[in-house]
């Protein structure tokens, strides 16, 4: 079993793992969004969890590392923080933050890496750019909220997990991609109605059934 | 393979080039003028269809027998359409004639063919050396090139693999199924080859990862999907001489143990989709492709994908995805395509340049390609050179040639006149570099040093009337458009950076932006996914490195030093020049914000002005009396504008 050193503390674990989750299995906690440890792939789309490893030129993200023996291993560096930071106030920039009336509020991933990086929820950084409209109620049993939306992918691959295929998918490019969905027309095909794993799964409340609304 | 086999394949081979041999001495020897027409995209979209359907009709008319070759392009695209005439009756040699309109071609059959007269004011050269006509190899946009990729390219046609053949295609082909694998890759290696899709990684040392992979199945891709506006090096390589790209890949294939091989061209290029997809079904019904090639037990079946046009997806797992039937995102490397690429097989992706330049290079030895360029660079770099330039085209150089021999001499300096401002290079992931940097040779490590990028073969050179602000929001716009939205920092980073850029333009920008610009930039950088964000703040971060001072006049001054910014300047008439009674600008004003003065001059209405600069294009150039001034207010009023009722 591989042995390293994250933070200067000894950590001992399973071969194959990744160094994110070997992490998170030791109470470390490094910041992220769209990792999953039942992907085989890792999306590594947030770009929350780098790290810095000695023998690498440049910070790296976790969960696309595999442990070795003897890895020694920063979460805190300052360049590390710099990135952490920037890639939350971007994903702030575009987050409709009124916690308020948010489903998740106080469980929400994004509070939880605000907190842990000492970041206001409302950054001064950069403009704020939201999307029009907040809410796509097209899907019969689902309303999503692009602008709570971190497109991690997470409902995507646990519903094409559960299904076979997914009802979800990405949609459109760029700055407007959100998550859309497939098949709505044929509500009788749809398992959403008793499914809910997509909204379980997301980290930040923006998938959210129908009636737990009413 | 066994000795026996070698006699065999050198046999079903040697029948192929006889017949290619045969044809191409009876179209050489009929004693006709041959007429070679440039029918690339590029002679297309100059009126090429138009040239040879007059070519047919005025022939046929004057009942004067000739034969018509169409071939690819030469990449001299600010001649087309290009026509070279052998005449040999005349005595003439053969003649390169440029911009050969339908009019022009007419012209030629009548005075040309059937008088002997060539209408010297159409030439552009001869195409060897003789006492009659300067050829064009005095011309330095033609001596000072190398030609190794395109060699070929504008001398064959395209649609007929015999004239590949004839002039020594296939060759290498059947020299390589004669040679183990390990030798052809060590070749390559020694050869120093790199790829020319952009990042220049040793392709000699890809195929031996791939060779070396574990799986039954390998694959081998050239990427054609040639996202860069303003780049068309790959779609004219594929237009003009298709087999030789298929002759590399089929050496790759060889070499690295692979069967299926794919050709991924962007359905945007049909032209290029339908010669590549007749020249694979050419290749193999002359078993050069398929089962059982030339006899030998090696197999090989290309196909050609057609991809929808995304940039992203010419990033190599992005266009695997693609292939596979997904959205084309970029996946995280490791694992490399050499290890897990389609399907999950060992796949080998390279470039249509890189797979080009193999057969030239096992032709002629790796010593000989490495006499060519620098030595961490050797061999030659396509460059679609476009944009403020006086000879646009292709142009194929050695590498190590200077930015400024390739601007200035070879491509014979700026239109108009103008003063050079900047060379953006390597598309929308590369940089702006400016006149101090003129010197700096073109090959993948000074160009990268320059903080610009060799890219896959862009480049749009600029004057000094080009704002760097605007081309660097040109570019973010569009890489935050191309963007494929799966990355935090390319999404969300780029179009903040596309914001600031545009708040620049406009005149709202502020002192922290630039530092903004910066900082955000270094994190993208550091941040993305995939090449497609780790390179998208190369074009503001170069243009803010080299022309600083731009930056700070739109957001001190609101002042656009090159007068592009339309929210930053301001028209007038200059009334010392100003013709009274002229209304050539009034009447092209689309919003009448031109009025007449009192004493019957012209005026702007700075309220109703969109600054489209119609007036100033409209003033005969006797008066030439529309003037612009940054910033807007610096404007001097001469008389307000009337009422309007
Ligand atoms: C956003 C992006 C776009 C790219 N587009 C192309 C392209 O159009 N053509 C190409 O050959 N390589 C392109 N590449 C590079 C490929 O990922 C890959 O490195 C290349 O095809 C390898 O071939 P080579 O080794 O012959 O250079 C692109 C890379 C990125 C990041």
């Amino acid at each position: 079993m591989p042995k390293l050193l994250v933070d200067n503390k000894e950590i001992e674990v399973k071969e194959g793992t990744t160094l994110l989750q070997a992490c998170l299995d030791n109470g470390i906690y490094i910041p992220n969004l769209c990792y999953l440890e039942s992907m085989d792939d890792p999306s590594a789309s947030c770009r929350m969890c780098f790290v810095e490893i000695e023998g690498e030129e440049k910070p790296i993200t976790s969960c696309t590392v595999t442990v070795k023996d003897d890895m020694v291993v920063k979460t805190d560096t300052l360049s590390v923080r710099r990135l952490h930071r920037t890639a939350f106030r971007l994903l702030l920039s575009v987050h409709h933050v009124d916690c308020k009336n948010c489903h998740v509020n106080k469980k929400c991933e994004l509070q939880r890496i605000a907190k842990y990086l000492e970041v206001g929820l409302k950054p001064k950084h950069l403009e704020q750019h939201l999307k029009e409209p907040d809410i796509d109620q097209d899907h019969p049993f689902l309303d999503y909220y692009p602008n709570r939306c971190v497109l991690c992918g997470k409902c995507i691959h646990i519903c094409r997990k559960k299904h076979g295929q997914s009802v979800l998918t990405f949609a459109k490019r760029g700055f407007d991609t959100v998550i859309s969905s497939y098949g709505k027309n044929d509500v009788s095909s749809l398992a959403c109605e008793k499914c809910v794993v997509c909204v379980d799964i997301c980290p930040v409340g923006a998938l959210i059934l129908k009636e737990a609304q009413e | 393979m066994s000795p026996a086999d070698n006699e065999k394949l050198d046999q079903v081979f040697s029948a192929i080039r006889e017949e290619a041999e045969k044809r191409r001495k009876a179209f050489r020897e009929a004693p006709v003028p041959k007429i070679h027409i440039g029918m690339a995209t590029c002679g297309i979209a100059s009126g090429a269809l138009e040239t040879k359907k007059a070519f047919e009709e005025t022939l046929a008319e004057r009942n004067i027998e000739a034969l018509i070759h169409p071939v690819g392009c030469i990449g001299h695209c600010y001649a087309e359409p290009v026509v070279i005439i052998d005449h040999p009756d005349s005595g003439f040699p053969p003649i390169f004639y440029h911009e050969v309109t339908a009019g022009k071609a007419k012209m030629l059959v009548k005075l040309f063919l059937e008088e002997g007269d060539p209408r010297f004011e159409h030439i552009l050269g001869a195409t060897v050396e003789n006492d009659l006509i300067p050829s064009v190899m005095e011309f330095s946009r033609f001596n000072q090139e190398k030609r190794v990729v395109m060699e070929k390219c504008g001398y064959i046609d395209p649609e007929d693999i015999y004239d590949y053949i004839a002039e020594g295609g296939y060759s290498m082909l059947v020299k390589v199924l004669q040679l183990t694998p390990d030798k052809i890759i060590k070749e390559v290696r020694n050869s120093g080859l790199r790829g020319r899709g952009g990042a220049g990684f040793p392709t000699g040392k890809k195929w031996e990862l791939a060779m070396h992979a574990e799986g039954q199945i390998k694959i081998v891709i050239c990427n054609a999907d040639e996202g860069d506006p303003g780049a068309y090096m790959d779609r004219t390589i594929l237009e003009s001489n298709p087999h030789q790209v298929l002759e590399g890949m089929a050496i790759c294939a060889y070499a690295v143990g692979a069967n299926k091989a794919v050709v991924y061209i962007r359905a945007e290029y049909p032209l290029a989709v339908k010669i590549v997809t007749k020249a694979i079904q050419q290749a193999k019904e002359l078993g050069l492709l398929g089962k059982g090639i030339l006899s030998s037990t090696f197999d090989l079946e290309i196909d050609v994908f057609r991809g929808s046009g995304a940039f992203v997806c010419g990033e190599e797992t992005a266009l695997i995805r693609s292939i596979e039937g997904y959205r084309g995102m970029p996946r995280h490397r490791p694992p490399y395509p050499v290890e897990k690429g389609l399907w999950g097989h060992p796949t080998v992706i390279n470039n249509v340049k890189t797979l080009a330049s193999v057969p030239p290079i096992l032709e002629n030895g790796a010593t000989w390609f490495r006499g060519i360029g620098t030595e961490n660079s050797p061999g030659t770099a396509i460059f679609s050179v476009v944009g403020n330039v006086v000879h646009a085209g292709l142009v194929e150089i050695p590498m190590g040639v200077t930015l400024r021999t390739l601007i200035f001499d070879i491509c014979g300096g700026i239109l108009n006149k103008k003063k050079f401002r900047a060379v953006q290079i390597g598309g929308p992931s590369g940089g702006c570099l400016p006149a101090d940097l003129l010197d700096t040779p073109i090959d993948f490590d000074s160009l990268t040093e320059a903080g610009a990028m060799m890219g896959s073969g862009g480049m749009v050179v600029m004057d000094e009337d080009t704002c760097m602000v605007d081309v660097a929001r040109y570019f973010l716009d569009f890489t935050q458009k191309e963007s494929c939205g799966k990355c935090t920092f390319c999404r969300i980073g780029t179009h903040h950076l596309l914001r600031i850029l545009e708040r620049l333009t406009k005149g709202e920008g502020q002192d922290k932006d630039l530092e903004q610009l910066e900082s955000l930039s270094e994190d993208i950088k550091t941040g993305s996914l995939c090449g497609l964000g780790k390179t998208a703040p190369n074009p503001a971060l170069t243009s803010l490195k080299y022309f600083r001072d731009e930056y700070e006049a739109h957001v001190k001054e609101k002042r656009c030093p090159a007068l592009m910014c339309r929210s930053l300047i301001a028209y007038y008439f200059d009334l010392d020049l100003c013709a009274r009674g002229c209304d050539a600008c009034a009447t092209c004003c689309p919003v009448e914000a031109v009025f007449t003065t009192s004493n019957r001059k012209k005026g702007v209405d700075q309220e109703l002005c969109v600054k489209c600069g119609e007036c100033m294009v409209a003033c005969p150039p006797e008066y030439d009396a529309v003037r612009k001034v940054s910033p807007s207010n610096l404007v001097p009023v001469v008389e307000r504008a009337p009422e309007k009722k």
